[in-house]
């Protein structure tokens, strides 16, 4: 129900995904071609000695759907931890938009994370603050005005199917709500890229569905976006280009074909739950 | 705005954690409740040691048949040996009167005047009474003693009592001063405590804020504005209980209980001005400084 409507509302109205990313986006310093991720020779040790990542070399560019599939320590949530400039890589370059991580102070990181949205398996909710303060908090934080921040919150949680529940707190929604919430939050500044680890990993098949349904409609808005997933079949079944790793090493890199650009959400969504049926939209 | 916002956000965060906040609330008011006592009772105290320790003098008699030119003489000797801050004298006549003053008839009994004239000498500082007794009447080596001047019968400086009361008012102001550093560390340290563990309840909404690009001010300035107004508020608390038991307590006790002088305390405006400054910059410190290892996300 609510996804339908949101569907059919950035239908009518498509998000203009260039003059949005704009103003949050620092213009890359190459030409409108360069990836927005490139990794190259990127290597990380952990204090223990444990390997995180061992010379990692990928490109995502503009626009792409990229999965990182993988078990568990293969170095999937170091790709992630990195992106955030949780920690830093022991060794290689990481560029985002062109701009060299190693670069940026630890001062500037909280400036650098505004440009990225990220979604988290455990959903990194504030306990204290309802589902409209939860979003509001992305957009206070970058000097949002109260103005602004009336203008986008409800758009951004009708998007995600969210309109009765902006005062609830996190603790009285589902799993798939929180996910929504967490959602909303990392795209309500439009950021060019979105990183999501593990993002249905607390959460049922047919609720996942859902979740990856609105990952795809960020997607199609021009936002980059990564997940790091360890749910195979999921990945099967989206098609997608699909990066996988194994104790550190990149030993898959391939753009799943036979899919369409052009999928519309809701074609995609069928597709996903089998066999082109078309399921009630919950 | 942004002030707005930051008090928006510390008051919503006192009322979702309203049991860690009272806690610091409480911390904040009972060590300035005992800071607000001890200061007082500190200041009392080592104004009664040293108002004490100013009456410790040496006596100086003189012959009863000397000359006032022997007086002079013998002013100037004094005036001139070390450690010797005043000297006041006391003619025979004076001491007389006030002594016949003191106990009226005794002294008319007695006919002629049995008082020596006296200089009172007080010394540069009350350790060194004993440097200018043994100055006065220097141990000869025989082990009697001499005067400096044969006009001065005898030099007397109580030396049991002045001993007495040098080493007890020494004690007593540095127990006393051991006393109110303990407690202002333990304040410091208990209030400090109260708000590690508050703040530790919410490490992870920290984590959450930095992950979504909030620069550390902006998640410090609402727990610091938070620490302002808990101890803001523990501190007036403080300071109304205090002028309570001031006003009912101490201040009919002192007028009509006039045994020893009023004492000389800080005045209770400049007690509330310490308290409340001092009670609003401990907590808004503790918790921007405790916040500091949450910050490293």
């Amino acid at each position: 129900m609510a996804i339908s409507e949101s569907h059919n509302r950035s239908r009518r109205r498509p998000v203009p995904p260039t003059t949005r990313a704009k103003k949050v986006a620092r213009p890359p310093r190459s030409g409108p071609g360069a990836p927005v991720i490139e990794f190259r020779g990127v290597s990380k040790l952990y204090a223990g000695g444990d390997i995180g990542l061992d010379q990692a070399t990928f490109s995502v560019d503009r626009g792409e759907f990229v999965f990182v599939v993988g078990s568990t320590g293969s170095g999937k949530s170091t790709i992630m931890r990195l992106l955030i400039k949780e920690v830093d890589a022991t060794d290689g370059t990481i560029r985002v938009a062109g701009r060299d991580l190693e670069e940026i102070t630890r001062r500037r990181v909280p400036f650098y994370r505004r440009n990225l949205g990220v979604v988290f398996q455990d959903f990194k909710l504030l306990p204290s603050r309802t589902v409209y303060e939860n979003v509001a908090y992305a957009l206070q934080v970058t000097g949002g005005t109260r103005r602004e921040i009336r203008d986008k919150v409800p758009d951004i949680l009708r998007l995600t199917g969210l309109s009765t529940k902006l005062h609830n707190y996190p603790t009285q929604l589902s799993g798939g709500e929180q996910q929504r919430v967490s959602i909303a939050r990392a795209f309500v500044n439009h950021p060019p890229l979105l990183l999501a680890d593990e993002p249905t990993g607390n959460l049922d098949p047919e609720t996942s569905i859902g979740i990856m349904q609105l990952l795809y409609r960020i997607n199609r808005t021009g936002t980059t976006v990564l997940v790091a997933t360890h749910d195979q079949a999921m990945v099967d079944k989206m098609r997608r280009r699909v990066l996988e790793l194994s104790q550190g090493r990149v030993i898959r890199d391939e753009a799943t074909g036979l899919y369409a650009r052009d999928e519309t959400t809701r074609e995609f969504a069928a597709r996903l739950r089998g066999a082109g049926i078309e399921y009630p939209e919950v | 705005m942004r002030l707005g916002f930051f008090l928006k956000e510390s008051l919503r965060s006192m009322r979702r954690n309203a049991a860690p906040s009272f806690a610091a609330l409480a911390t904040v008011l009972v060590t300035m409740l005992v800071l607000g006592v001890f200061i007082p009772v500190f200041q009392a105290a080592t104004g009664a040691a040293d108002s004490v320790r100013g009456r410790v003098l040496v006596d100086v008699y003189m012959q009863t048949t000397a000359t006032a030119a022997e007086d002079a003489r013998v002013h100037k000797e004094i005036l001139a040996l070390p450690h010797v801050r005043s000297v006041s004298f006391e003619s025979k006549a004076k001491a007389l009167a006030q002594q016949s003053k003191q106990f009226p008839g005794a002294y008319a009994l007695v006919g002629t005047n049995p008082l020596p004239d006296t200089f009172h000498v007080t010394p540069d500082n009350p350790g060194n009474v004993l440097v200018v007794r043994s100055e006065l009447s220097p141990k000869a080596p025989g082990g009697s003693t001499r005067m400096i001047d044969p006009a001065i019968k005898n030099v007397s400086n109580h030396t049991e009592d002045t001993q007495k009361i040098l080493t007890i008012t020494s004690i007593v102001k540095w127990a006393l001063f051991g006393l109110t550093l303990l407690l202002v560390s333990a304040s410091i340290l208990l209030i400090a405590n109260t708000i590690k563990l508050s703040l530790y309840a919410r490490r992870r909404e920290v984590e959450v804020m930095k992950l979504v690009g909030a620069t550390d001010w902006f998640i410090r300035w609402p727990f610091v504005i938070e620490g302002v107004i808990v101890g803001g508020i523990g501190a007036t608390v403080a300071i109304a209980l205090l002028a309570i038991t001031k006003i009912a307590l101490l201040d009919p006790l002192t007028s009509s209980w006039r045994l020893i002088a009023p004492l000389q305390t800080i005045g209770f405006v400049w007690l509330i001005v310490i308290l409340l400054a001092s009670g609003m910059a401990i907590s808004a410190l503790g918790s921007g400084l405790s916040l500091r290892r949450f910050l490293r996300v």
